[in-house]
C-alpha cells in the first residue's frame, strides 16, 4: 500500500511524543512492506529511518529556533524570529506544498496527525478526494488542561473530524472526547494505543552511574526516587505533583522528586517548591533527552503522570520499561492499559501522597506492581498498530 | 567648614556558575565556568570591570590626591574583591596601595565574604569582619575605624555590636522614614549606643550620581559640576557634612565613559576645593564631629530599592530557603574542618547571590536584571540550591572536590 503520512516532527528533532509515536507507526508500517511517504515541514538528517522522509521546505528544526513545535497559544506570533514565521505561517506554506505535491503523486491514503497538519488532510480529501484518516494523539481540550483553549485550533478539528473517513483516537478516553466535545460518532472512530518507542528496546543502552552519583549514594541511604517527564505546561497538572510531594514528604523525608522537562510552568514550579519548603528534594534537570534520560528512568524507583487530561501518555511505558513502579492519573489514556499501575483523579493530591509513601515502604508491593505492569506493557507492539491501521486504510479504500 | 565624605564601595562576588543536576556529587567547582564569554566567568567580569572602572578611576583619584593636598576619601575594599585582584589583576593591589600610602585614603571594616551574616549567624558574621580586618592588616597594614555592613543594611542591634567590637563609626542609609525632618548632614549616636557615630548616607546627592547621571530621562539630565555643586552648596545649610556614598563602579562600569561621568569626577573634586572653606574629609574625620541627636533603626534598613529593606535578599521564598538552607549547613561544615569547604561555603554567604534571585520588578527588566548573572531568578535559585546539595553531600561523605580551587 502507498501511504501518506502528515506529520510535524520526527524525533530527534522532536519536543515530545507526537513525534515519537508518528515514527514508530511510519516504521512498523514501512517494515509491513508498505509504502510510507512522510511529509514534515522541517529538513535535518532523517537517514535512520526506513521510510520516506519529504521536507516541505529547508526550515531546520523548531528546536534549533528554541521554538515548542506545539505551541497552541501564540499559533499567530512569529516563534522562529529570524525567518518571521509563526505556526500558521508554516501551516500555510505546509499546505501549498501538499497541493503541489498532489498534483503529481497519488497515494492510496492519506494519514494526517493532530491538528497541525489537519488542514493539509482536508485539502487531500477536497481538492484531490482521497481516502483520509485523521489521528488524534491529543485535541485541544487536552492541551489547555481541559480550560477551552484556541477556538480556530477547535474549528480545524472539528473540520477535520467531521469530513474524515476514519478517526483514530490513541485512548477511549480521547475517544470519549472526540464524541462528547466534537460530537462524532462513535462508530467512527477507532481506538489505537501506543506502544513503547522502539529506540528503548532495539537501542543498546549502558546506564551512566557518573550522572547520579549523588542520587545513587542517597538511594543507599534509603531514599526513594520518583520521577516524572514532560513539558511544563497547563496540560500535566505538575503543580498537583508538587504539592502532593509536599504532603509525602512530611511522612517520609527520604523522598527526592526529579522534574524532567522545560515548558512555560517552569518558573512558577520552581518558586512553588521554594513556597512549600521543599526545593531540596526536588531536582530539575531541564529538557533532557536520549541516553540522560534513561538514566533518569533508571535511577528512578517511581514514576508519576500527573497530567489533568492526557490522551495517551508514552513516557508511562518508557518508565516501566525502565523498571518504575507507575503511579497514573486517572486522565490519562495509558492508564487503560496498564491496568495494574497505582491510579488516582490529577486533584487527588492526599491520594497520590498515600501511593508515593505506601510504595516507599513496602518493597513487595513494588516488586507486585512491576511484574504485572510489564506483562501488560510488553503486550504492545506497534507492529499490531501498524495491522490495525492497514485494516483501517483497505476499509476506507474500499468505500 | 562644608565637607565632602566621599566614600566608594569596590566589590565583585564570585558568582557560581550553572551548576546543574548533573554536577551534584561530580563536580565541586563552584565558581569556575569554563566558558570564557559566560556571563557567570569572574575573571572575565572582573577584567571587563577593571578595564571600564577600576584603573581609569584609580588613576584619576590618584592624580586628584596629588594635586589637591585637601583631597581625601574613604573606600570599603571586600576580601573577595581583593581575592579577584590578587588572581587576575595585581597591578590594581599595587596601585591601591600607594593611594592607601598617602595617608588621606581610609578603608572601612565590613564582611570579607560581602554577606548578611549578621542577620543570620553571629559567630560566622564576626569570623568573617575578623578575617577581613586581617587581609587588610596585610596588605595595606592599617585597621580600619568605621564599620559598613554589607548592602549598609542597618539597625540598632548592629549599631551596639559595633559598638562593643570597638568601632568609632558606622555607615547607614539616610533614609526619610527615619530622619524626618533630620538632615542626614549631620553626625547622629545610635541609639542604646555611647560613644560610636552614625554617618548617614545622603541618598539624593549620591543617587544623582550613581544612578541618574546618565539617565537621558531625568529633567536634571545633562548634570553638570556647576549645577551640582550648587545643590552641594544649599544641601550644607541643612548641615555641614555631605556623606556621599555609593558603589566604586559608579565610575566608568555603571555610568559609563562615554556619559561624561569621570570629566564629572575629576572636575567636582577641582571646583569644590576651589572655594577654601570646602574641605573633603575621611569616615573616621567625621566620627570626630559632635553628634546633634540619637537616632533608632529597629527595623533593618539598607540602601537598596525603594523598599530600604532586605526584600531585595530575602524577599521570596526562594531567598529564605536559601539562606535557610545555606546557613543549616554551617556546623556541619564547620565540622568537616576541611578549608575547601569551609571556603565555599563563606563564599555562597555572598549577598549578591540572594540578589539574583529576587523577583522584585524582575519583569520590568531594571537595575536588579542588569546585575544578574543568570538568565532569570529562578535559574539563579536552581543552581544555589543544586549547590548546596553538593556541599551537604561533601559534608556528610568528606569526598575530595574534583577541582579544587587554591586555596586563599
Amino acid at each position: 500500500m502507498k501511504i501518506l503520512m502528515l506529520g510535524w516532527e520526527l524525533p530527534p528533532h522532536n519536543s515530545g511524543g507526537l513525534g515519537v509515536a508518528c515514527a514508530n507507526l511510519a516504521r512498523a508500517l514501512a517494515n509491513a512492506g508498505n509504502t510510507v511517504d512522510f511529509v514534515i515541514p522541517c529538513q535535518a538528517d532523517y537517514s535512520e529511518y526506513n521510510f520516506n522522509v519529504i521536507p516541505i521546505g529547508n526550515l531546520r528544526p523548531f528546536c534549533d529556533y528554541g521554538a515548542s513545535a506545539y505551541e497552541s497559544t501564540y499559533v499567530e506570533e512569529k516563534i522562529i524570529s529570524n525567518q518571521n514565521l509563526s505556526i500558521r505561517d508554516i501551516q500555510k506554506r505546509y499546505c501549498d506544498f501538499l497541493t503541489n505535491y498532489l498534483k503529481t503523486h497519488r497515494p492510496d491514503c492519506v494519514h494526517a496527525h493532530d491538528w497541525l497538519t489537519f488542514e493539509a488532510g482536508i485539502i487531500a480529501k477536497k481538492q484531490f478526494n482521497l481516502p483520509l484518516v485523521v489521528h488524534v494523539h491529543a485535541t485541544e481540550f487536552d492541551r489547555s488542561g481541559m480550560n477551552g483553549g484556541n477556538q480556530l485550533i477547535h474549528e480545524i478539528e472539528q473540520e477535520a473530524l467531521m469530513i474524515a473517513d476514519r478517526v483514530v483516537a490513541v485512548s477511549e478516553a480521547t475517544k470519549r472526547i472526540i464524541n462528547e466535545r466534537y460530537h462524532i460518532p462513535l462508530s467512527k472512530i477507532s481506538v489505537l494505543y501506543n506502544s513503547l518507542d522502539e529506540s528503548f528496546s532495539s537501542k543498546p543502552y549502558v546506564y551512566d552511574d557518573e550522572n547520579y552519583q549523588y542520587l545513587e549514594t542517597l538511594k543507599s541511604d534509603g531514599y526513594t526516587i520518583i520521577s516524572t517527564v514532560g513539558r511544563f505546561t497547563i496540560q500535566k497538572g505538575l503543580p498537583y505533583m508538587m504539592r502532593a510531594a509536599a504532603t509525602a514528604l512530611k511522612e517520609n523525608p527520604k523522598l527526592i522528586f526529579i522534574f524532567a522537562g522545560d515548558g512555560e510552568e517552569r518558573n512558577s514550579l520552581i518558586s512553588l517548591a521554594a513556597d512549600l519548603g521543599i526545593e531540596k528534594n526536588i531536582l530539575f534537570t531541564g529538557f533532557i533527552r536520549g541516553e540522560k534520560l534513561k538514566d533518569v528512568y533508571t535511577v528512578s524507583d517511581i514514576f508519576v503522570m500527573s497530567s489533568i487530561s492526557e490522551p495517551f501518555g508514552l513516557t508511562a511505558l518508557e518508565a516501566a520499561h525502565h523498571n518504575n513502579v507507575l503511579i497514573l492519573t486517572n486522565q490519562s489514556g495509558v492508564s487503560e492499559v496498564l491496568k495494574s499501575a497505582f491510579c488516582y483523579d490529577f486533584w487527588d493530591e492526599q491520594k497520590l501522597a498515600n501511593e508515593i509513601l505506601q510504595v516507599a515502604n513496602d518493597s513487595s508491593a513494588q516488586a507486585l506492581a512491576k511484574t504485572e505492569v510489564e506483562t501488560e506493557s510488553n503486550s504492545l507492539s506497534w507492529d499490531k498498530v501498524a495491522a490495525k491501521c492497514l485494516k483501517i486504510y483497505s476499509k476506507i479504500c474500499r468505500q | 567648614m562644608p565637607s565632602i565624605n566621599l566614600y566608594l564601595h569596590i566589590h565583585q562576588p564570585f558568582r557560581f556558575r550553572k551548576y546543574t543536576a548533573f554536577d551534584i556529587g561530580n563536580n565541586s567547582d563552584y565558581w569556575n565556568d569554563k566558558n570564557l564569554s559566560s556571563k557567570n566567568n569572574n575573571e572575565r567580569i572582573f577584567k571587563k570591570v577593571a578595564k571600564k572602572s577600576y584603573h581609569p578611576t584609580f588613576d584619576l583619584l590618584e592624580k586628584n590626591l596629588k594635586k589637591f593636598p585637601k583631597f581625601k576619601f574613604s573606600l570599603s575594599i571586600t576580601g573577595v574583591w581583593l581575592d579577584q585582584a590578587e588572581k587576575w589583576d595585581p597591578s590594581l593591589i599595587e596601585q591601591l596601595k600607594r593611594i592607601v600610602n598617602t595617608g588621606r585614603v581610609e578603608i572601612v571594616a565590613e564582611t570579607y565574604y560581602h554577606s548578611l551574616t549578621f542577620f543570620h549567624n553571629r559567630q560566622e558574621f564576626e569570623l568573617q569582619v575578623s578575617k577581613h580586618r586581617a587581609k587588610i592588616k596585610q596588605i595595606f597594614g592599617i585597621e580600619p575605624k568605621v564599620f559598613r555592613n554589607t548592602e549598609l543594611a542597618y539597625n540598632d542591634e548592629l549599631a551596639k555590636w559595633a559598638e562593643d567590637f570597638g568601632f568609632a563609626g558606622i555607615l547607614a542609609e539616610g533614609w526619610d522614614k527615619i530622619l524626618g525632618w533630620r538632615s542626614p548632614n549631620n553626625v547622629y549616636q545610635p541609639a542604646g549606643c555611647r560613644k560610636i557615630k552614625l554617618l548617614l548616607k545622603n541618598y539624593r546627592l549620591s543617587d544623582d550620581i550613581a544612578f541618574r547621571f546618565s539617565d537621558r530621562g531625568w529633567k536634571e539630565w545633562p548634570l553638570d559640576v556647576k549645577k551640582y555643586q550648587s545643590w552641594l552648596t544649599t544641601s550644607t545649610a541643612n548641615g555641614p557634612l555631605i556623606n556621599l556614598f555609593m558603589d566604586f563602579e559608579t565610575f566608568g562600569e555603571h555610568q559609563w565613559e562615554s556619559s561624561g561621568i569621570f570629566d564629572f569626577l575629576n572636575g567636582l573634586i577641582a571646583s569644590w576645593l576651589k572655594n577654601p572653606l570646602n574641605d573633603f574629609v575621611t569616615v573616621f574625620d567625621a566620627t570626630k564631629i559632635k553628634p546633634v541627636d540619637k537616632i533608632s533603626m529597629k527595623k533593618t534598613v539598607t540602601w537598596a530599592d525603594s523598599e530600604r529593606d532586605l526584600t531585595a535578599w530575602d524577599g521570596n521564598s526562594m531567598q529564605k530557603r536559601a539562606a535557610t538552607e545555606l546557613y543549616a549547613l554551617y556546623p556541619k561544615v564547620l565540622n568537616t574542618n576541611d578549608a575547601d569547604l569551609l571556603e565555599d561555603f563563606r563564599r555562597l554567604t555572598t549577598s549578591d547571590h540572594f540578589y539574583y534571585m529576587c523577583t522584585k520588578y524582575w519583569n520590568d527588566g531594571d537595575v536588579h536584571a542588569y546585575f544578574s548573572a543568570y538568565d532569570s531568578p529562578y535559574d539563579a535559585s536552581l543552581y544555589f540550591t543544586n549547590i548546596i546539595r553538593d556541599l551537604e553531600f561533601r559534608c556528610s561523605n568528606r569526598k575530595a572536590p574534583a577541582s579544587s580551587h587554591p586555596q586563599i
